[in-house]
């Protein structure tokens, strides 16, 4: 499971000297005691340099992680009595975003995210996480059933981006993601963003306009997905981590940027190493936000949703070159 | 050495070609994109860059556009001091940004302002493609919120001239965050029923369109003028799929239901004041005017 992970293969390999040590050990009848607990003293020293200097390309690779958790994940842990709800009434279901009613904590909600699938098959009929317009339709209609019934919304975002083909861009996959834009910004209900794994472009930005966006601490976000994004830049999509890199896509950045108002962390070495921590983390989160969001009044919510995205971006006047504004 | 000698030897003598022969001298006569037929400038100019043989629209940049479009050509502009910062220190922007801004004139991509169409008056804003490939960064976003804002407080309809490759990448998470900004500023103008008339322009794809391009109350798009979320090189390289010749113009999304209108350039002012003149009774044009 940990194999796919390169940056873990020294761990790796001293655990398999542990291991191979102690079967000597037995074997062999010698006591290699003082020696085992020398080498798991070295272990734990090793793992905390490791997980706590993870490169851009490590978060990358853990945000991308097979088995970590996805949005139906999350859904089954944290929310109570989950009704999942399809189809966007147009034209059809699209698999790759999932959604429906529940509770969290004694509140109903209503829970929308990108899903990503669990081996190749159900990530074939997912679509690897990429919507169709009628993915972000669906998606749009059960926010909008949310405002209907005064349903705060929680959506997870895990998508490398819009689906890039000729029928969803005959069913207008850019009006779709704009349609979600304009109406996320209106609803009279908190909304808050989990950032569960990938966040790219467009296609998570239309499930992502919200009074809180929060990212879980390997979570990337981006305008592109780094290879698109490299193929651009560089005319060459191979280059993707040095322009993962210098699109600066990690939590971390992302809060700095004025984007993300929080971190949730993970538990160490990734999320897939303990979903019910993980999922408890996120519960945590998502009340304390929720809680201060139950607070505001409609237009209060509105109002400082919209103060949200009107301060993103910086730029300056030509008179004061220098300062930024 | 011995490379040496075989490096020098040329393989092919250079013969001037067609093209070399005909030089036009620069601005005299401009040659059609699409169809190669040559024109005299002039005339071009008088025909709305619009070519007289195979109808291809020229792309226009702001400036030329928005002259075009308004009452005796006259804009009073808005922010026209506001620049492009580094905010991710993203190798080689900086470079970028003054390459683009010495070779076109312009500070950004988009033009914003208020002028008159037909005597009504009119919020608006008119993208460059030749400055960075039109991409939206935070000055795009930010220009376009306020100009939407203006409208706001100013009961005036808003016209937006797009044309865009795309995000700017050098400004990652906050050029998609734009998309936001300007989609949050149209739903306070929409609360406010104000009329927006989006006019999509060749080539227009990435955020641009999803976002406020694709959010008019009117969507209109000149002919032949490509735009959709993803273009079509990607897709082919991506997934291998054919895609019919004319996909993504604005005719194929006329069909597939994207659109209210194709107009051809030399009628655009006619039809922008059309629709100016329906809303102007009760509706915010009457309050502006």
């Amino acid at each position: 499971m940990a194999g796919e992970l390169s940056f873990e293969k020294p761990l790796e390999e001293l655990r398999a000297k542990i291991d191979e040590l102690k079967r000597f050990g037995t074997e062999k009848g010698i006591d290699f005691t003082e020696e085992i607990a020398r080498l798991e003293d070295r272990y734990v020293k090793l793992a905390e340099e490791i997980y706590t200097n993870l490169s851009v390309p490590d978060k990358l690779l853990i945000a991308r992680h097979a088995q970590r958790p996805t949005t139906m994940d999350y859904i089954h842990a944290i929310i109570d009595d989950f009704i999942e709800l399809h189809g966007d009434r147009l034209y059809g279901d699209d698999l790759a975003i999932v959604g429906g009613i529940g509770k969290l904590d004694g509140v109903p909600v209503t829970v929308v995210g990108h899903q990503k699938g669990k081996d190749t098959k159900d990530n074939i009929a997912r679509n690897f996480g990429m919507p169709h317009p009628e993915g972000f339709r669906k998606g749009l209609r059960l926010m909008k059933q949310a405002e209907k019934f005064r349903r705060p919304i929680l959506t997870f975002i895990d998508t490398p981006g819009a689906f890039p083909g000729g029928a969803a861009e005959e069913r207008g996959q850019a009006e779709a993601i704009a349609r979600n834009l304009i109406e996320m910004a209106n609803f009279r209900v908190p909304i808050i963003c989990v950032i569960i794994g990938e966040g790219g472009s467009g296609g998570a930005l239309a499930l992502g306009v919200g009074n809180r966006i929060l990212m879980l601490e390997n979570a990337v976000y981006s305008v592109s997905s780094p290879e698109a994004a490299a193929s651009i830049l560089y005319k060459d999509a191979k280059q993707s981590l040095k322009a993962a890199e210098a699109m600066k896509i990690t939590a971390d950045h992302i809060v700095e940027l004025g984007v993300a108002d929080g971190i949730i962390a993970e538990p160490r070495g990734g999320a897939h190493r303990d979903l019910q921590q993980q999922a408890a983390y996120i519960k945590d989160a998502l009340l304390i936000h929720l809680g201060e969001l139950l607070k505001l009044s409609e237009q209060e919510l509105l109002d400082d949703r919209y103060n949200k995205y009107r301060a993103i971006g910086q730029y300056t006047f030509i008179q004061q070159l220098g300062e930024v504004h | 050495m011995l490379k040496d000698i075989f490096q020098k030897k040329r393989r092919y003598a250079t013969i001037p070609s067609e093209k070399t022969k005909r030089e036009i001298p620069d601005g005299l006569m401009t040659k059609c994109a699409k169809c190669g037929t040559i024109q005299y400038s002039k005339e071009l100019e008088k025909q709305f860059k619009v070519c007289p043989a195979c109808g291809y629209h020229a792309r226009l940049n702001a400036l030329e556009r928005l002259e075009m479009m308004l009452d005796n050509g006259r804009l009073f502009e808005y922010d026209s001091d506001m620049v492009s910062v580094d905010p991710l220190q993203f190798p080689g922007y900086a470079e970028k940004l003054e390459k683009h801004s010495e070779k076109t004139g312009f500070r950004d991509a988009v033009i914003t302002g208020e002028g008159t169409i037909n005597g009504y008056p009119v919020v608006v804003v008119a993208m460059s493609f030749d400055f960075f490939g039109g991409s939206m960064g935070s000055v795009v976003g930010e220009k376009v919120t306020r100009a939407i804002e203006t409208a706001i407080q100013k009961h005036y309809p808003l016209i937006i001239f797009s044309t865009s490759g795309g995000a700017r990448m050098e400004e990652s998470i906050l050029s998609l965050m734009q998309m936001a900004k300007t989609s949050a500023a149209l739903a306070r103008f929409n609360e406010q029923r104000g009329l927006y008339i989006s006019v999509i322009t060749d080539p227009t794809f990435g955020g641009v369109p999803a976002s406020f391009a694709m959010l008019g109350d009117y969507i209109l798009a000149e002919p032949g003028a490509a735009f959709g979320f993803t273009g079509r090189r990607v897709i082919e390289q991506t997934i291998r799929q054919k895609l019919p010749d004319n996909f993504q113009t604005a005719e194929f999304n006329l069909q597939h239901g994207q659109l209210d209108k194709v107009v051809h350039r030399k009628d655009m002012r006619q039809v922008l004041a059309a629709i100016l003149e329906l809303h102007s009774r009760g509706g915010v044009t009457q309050r502006g005017g």
